[in-house]
């Protein structure tokens, strides 16, 4: 990790420890105020458990000009983009795709040629619906590995990151505790229950905490849906198309609403928000991250309007091309932070039920 | 003159916004002129953290209940006496209905901070800090129309028969004058102007820290007293408590405290101890200790202590000093070691049995036959590594100010002035002779910034 970074983080820390102002906003502090001096890995957990709300840079009486200058939101962040550029495996992909939109592009078109490819020269074995453009045993084909590797590679992370941040023991209530925090945003309602700065330097609103869980609970819905009808395919012998009334398209046509809506909304959020409260030079690799995520969700549901013109081949290696480059970088890009972040909030949940004990 | 205003508020900070908020509430056509740039808007408001309130039972974020006998008597202790009653009493009773107000114009507050449950009855505390309240007042008064100029310190209010004929500002390196129907001063005390702390303190004063912001000049207030408006308040007098010596000049608020006084020995740059360390917990005596250091050459304390005490006080902005000797600790100090090394031996042997030590109780473990002596927390300095902190004195406010009625109105002899009023630190010294009380700065400056909004809104329509 680049120790300026790291540095830089802990002075700002130290300071932070001697004012505490800001100890109600979020869940930071309190964990940040637990430490008289702060290792590396104490850093790492603050920095990943930071939502980036900005409470705490407005609220600060330190900011530059002050010669203290400080400016935690970019500080942490700064070590959150290179905490998952360390522990992600392998490590490499994640410094040429974590801040470089040029990059998820280029990958994004690799997986349409893949597909293309795929369908021209494999094609179908006589399927009907989507399976005539392209086989079901091939879709599991790519899309199987495609989908495992990233899980593998994310729970390596997340190993390293427990390790190295000294999570030490853990209960079911700590994960249910995270979880809970995570449902709610409540690190983004900052504090009072106001919401947060982003759009509008102090002004508090609740505009990114929901743009963010619309694009969570979509997320999530895509992927329920995705998961039910693989249910359906192989307990079931249901194989799609599925109606409208079908538990796959139930979850995935809401889901896939509230994902491109959510997408959009952040992107617009995040065009308005100050790029100096953020980790620097990630703004190109988050923007592509979040357009790449609203354009599966757009294609998913263009493919459902459109799944029985003559658009449809075309729209399915588009849709299956973008889901494949989601899946691959989800370990290399913000898609990651989710799972670091989920980690760094069960770990304070473990750190307060200790305090508490 | 290119727009009419019917109030002009004078400074940016709690007051000001309390008075500019009020008065447009009403409709009145308000600007706020601030000195400092955007960045640094808010005054002393903005190294605030919480308000002392009055309650009669649970309130907000406030337990149990503080009347008004109570909080009158916290006051009294520590101004000794140099009280005005009546205003303090108006102040205290009026700060119940400030709570909801502040509240309902964007102020939040949270659960007293972790080290401070003391006051978790007294004082409500700002969600983030002063700063945060002041975001919020500049919301609401932008909301409401106010006008807001940053990097507008005024130069001059011409009192012309009894009342304030115009005023001149400057912004973006223009001169302007305006001539409002009223004008509410809420601009600070004048500590920020060394020379003037000089002239009144002593040379001395160059040396002090300035805690907060570095634009409470006083330019205001000097233009207003020369021209005859009544003052109130000590000029010699001014807050100030004991800092780490290695604080920035201006504007190092809350994190340049150092509380390890109680566990430690002080000297001077001979090397030689000068009070009591022990005397009383630190937040009583930290204002005390302020003064001391002013009256030691140079204005500098040296603060020793061990190992075994250093995790018994909140952490301070900066590290301490660190050696494995006392003599390289004098040495990276500036001390004469050899001085240093016979104060300490001295003091060791002076300490007896320790067994009873308690950090944050008077727990009675003394010196004996030593001079000055220590009579609490007295334990020797003898266990590596030594730390060190330098202290100096940190001004908080001045008392110097604009005497004012129980209507905020400043006068000239016995005549009100007919559209001058003032708030906050400015008149603080109308209510509070000398000494401090937690969070009461806020108060007065939320209570007279209302009452003078009020007033000059009522003067204006």
């Amino acid at each position: 990790m680049q120790a300026d970074f790291l540095e830089e983080a802990r002075r700002q820390a130290q300071i932070c420890n001697a004012c505490r102002y800001c100890e109600g906003y979020c869940s930071v502090f309190p964990a940040l105020h637990a430490h008289r001096a702060f290792s590396d890995g104490d850093m790492t957990q603050l920095a990943n458990l930071c939502h980036n709300c900005r409470g705490c840079y407005h609220a600060c009486q330190y900011t530059a000009p002050h010669e203290f200058a400080i400016n935690l939101p970019q500080a942490l962040a700064n070590v959150r983009h290179e905490s998952w550029e360390e522990y992600a495996f392998p490590s490499g992909a994640a410094r040429a795709f974590q801040k470089n939109g040029m990059a998820i592009a280029l990958a994004v078109v690799a997986g349409f040629a893949l597909l293309l490819w795929a369908v021209r020269a494999i094609g179908s074995a006589g399927g009907e619906g989507f399976y005539a453009v392209m086989s079901h045993t091939l879709m599991v084909a790519i899309f199987a590995p495609a989908f495992l590797f990233p899980l593998a590679s994310i729970g390596v992370s997340l190993r390293r990151y427990w390790r190295e941040t000294a999570g030490g023991d853990l209960r079911w209530s700590d994960v249910v505790a995270a979880c809970r925090a995570a449902a709610s945003m409540r690190n983004l309602s900052g504090g009072h229950g106001d919401g947060c700065n982003f759009e509008d330097e102090d002004r508090f609103t609740h505009a990114r905490r929901l743009a963010h869980q619309a694009v969570m609970v979509g997320f999530l819905l895509c992927f329920a849906s995705t998961s039910s009808g693989t249910v359906l395919h192989y307990v079931f012998d249901r194989p799609a198309p599925y109606g409208l009334f079908s538990i796959p398209k139930l979850l995935g046509i809401p889901g896939g609403v509230l994902l491109v809506l959510g997408c959009v909304w952040l992107l617009d959020l995040k065009r308005k928000a100050d790029p100096a409260l953020g980790a620097t030079g990630a703004r190109g690799g988050e923007v592509a991250f979040t357009a790449l995520l609203g354009f599966v969700g757009f294609t998913g549901l263009a493919l459902y309007a459109l799944g029985s013109t003559g658009a449809m081949p075309a729209l399915l290696v588009v849709h299956l091309g973008a889901v494949l480059a989601f899946f691959l970088l989800t370990p290399f890009t913000k898609m990651a932070h989710g799972f670091y972040r989920l980690t760094a909030l069960v770990s304070d949940a473990a750190r307060v039920r200790r305090a508490g004990a | 003159m290119t727009e009419q205003y019917d109030i002009a508020v004078i400074g940016g900070g709690n007051a000001a916004l309390c008075a500019a908020i009020t008065a447009a509430e009403t409709g009145a056509r308000v600007i706020v002129l601030e000195a400092a740039p955007k960045a640094y808007r808010g005054g002393n408001s903005r190294h605030t953290r919480n308000f002392r309130c009055m309650h009669r039972g649970p309130l907000g974020p406030l337990t149990g209940s503080y009347e008004e006998d109570e909080y009158l008597d916290d006051l009294l202790k520590v101004t000794g006496g140099r009280t005005d009653t009546e205003l303090a009493k108006l102040a205290i009773r009026t700060s119940e209905e400030c709570l909801p107000w502040m509240q309902e114009r964007g102020v939040r507050f949270q659960p007293p901070l972790s080290g401070t449950l003391s006051l978790a009855r007294t004082n409500a505390f700002f969600l983030g800090g002063g700063k945060g309240l002041v975001n919020a007042y500049y919301r609401t008064a932008a909301g409401l129309g106010v006008d807001v100029r940053y990097d507008a310190p005024v130069t001059h209010l011409e009192v012309d028969d009894d009342r304030i004929a115009h005023l001149d500002y400057t912004h973006e390196g223009a001169a302007h004058r305006i001539a409002p129907k009223a004008v509410i001063v809420a601009a600070g005390g004048f500590q920020a102007d060394t020379d003037w702390l000089a002239r009144a303190w002593g040379p001395a004063a160059r040396n002090f820290l300035i805690r907060g912001t570095p634009y409470n000049r006083g330019v205001v207030l000097a233009d207003l007293l020369e021209q005859g408006v009544e003052q109130v308040g000590d000029p010699t007098q001014c807050h100030a408590v004991a800092i780490d010596g290695r604080a920035p000049k201006f504007d190092g608020g809350i994190v340049t405290r150092l509380d390890c006084v109680p566990f430690s020995i002080v000297v001077n740059k001979d090397a030689e101890r000068f009070y009591d360390e022990g005397e009383d917990v630190w937040p009583k005596r930290y204002a005390i200790w302020g003064r001391l250091v002013a009256a030691q050459p140079d204005q500098i304390g040296y603060v020793v202590i061990d190992a075994k005490s250093l995790d018994l006080f909140m952490p301070s902005v900066f590290p301490p000093i660190k050696a494995d000797t006392l003599e390289e600790l004098a040495t990276a100090m500036g001390l004469p070691p050899d001085r240093l090394r016979a104060t300490v031996e001295e003091f060791n042997a002076a300490c007896g049995d320790t067994s009873a030590f308690h950090p944050t109780e008077l727990d009675g473990v003394t010196t004996t036959g030593l001079e000055p002596p220590k009579t609490n927390w007295a334990r020797p300095i003898s266990e590596p590594p030594f730390y060190g902190y330098t202290l100096r004195t940190g001004v908080t406010f001045t008392y110097l100010g604009l005497k004012i009625d129980d209507t905020a109105q400043c006068s000239i002899g016995n005549r009100p002035v007919g559209n001058l009023w003032a708030a906050g630190e400015t008149m603080a010294g109308s209510i509070l002779g000398q000494g401090y009380l937690a969070g009461f700065g806020m108060t007065i400056g939320t209570v007279f910034g209302r009452i003078a909004g009020r007033e000059a809104a009522a003067h204006a329509s």
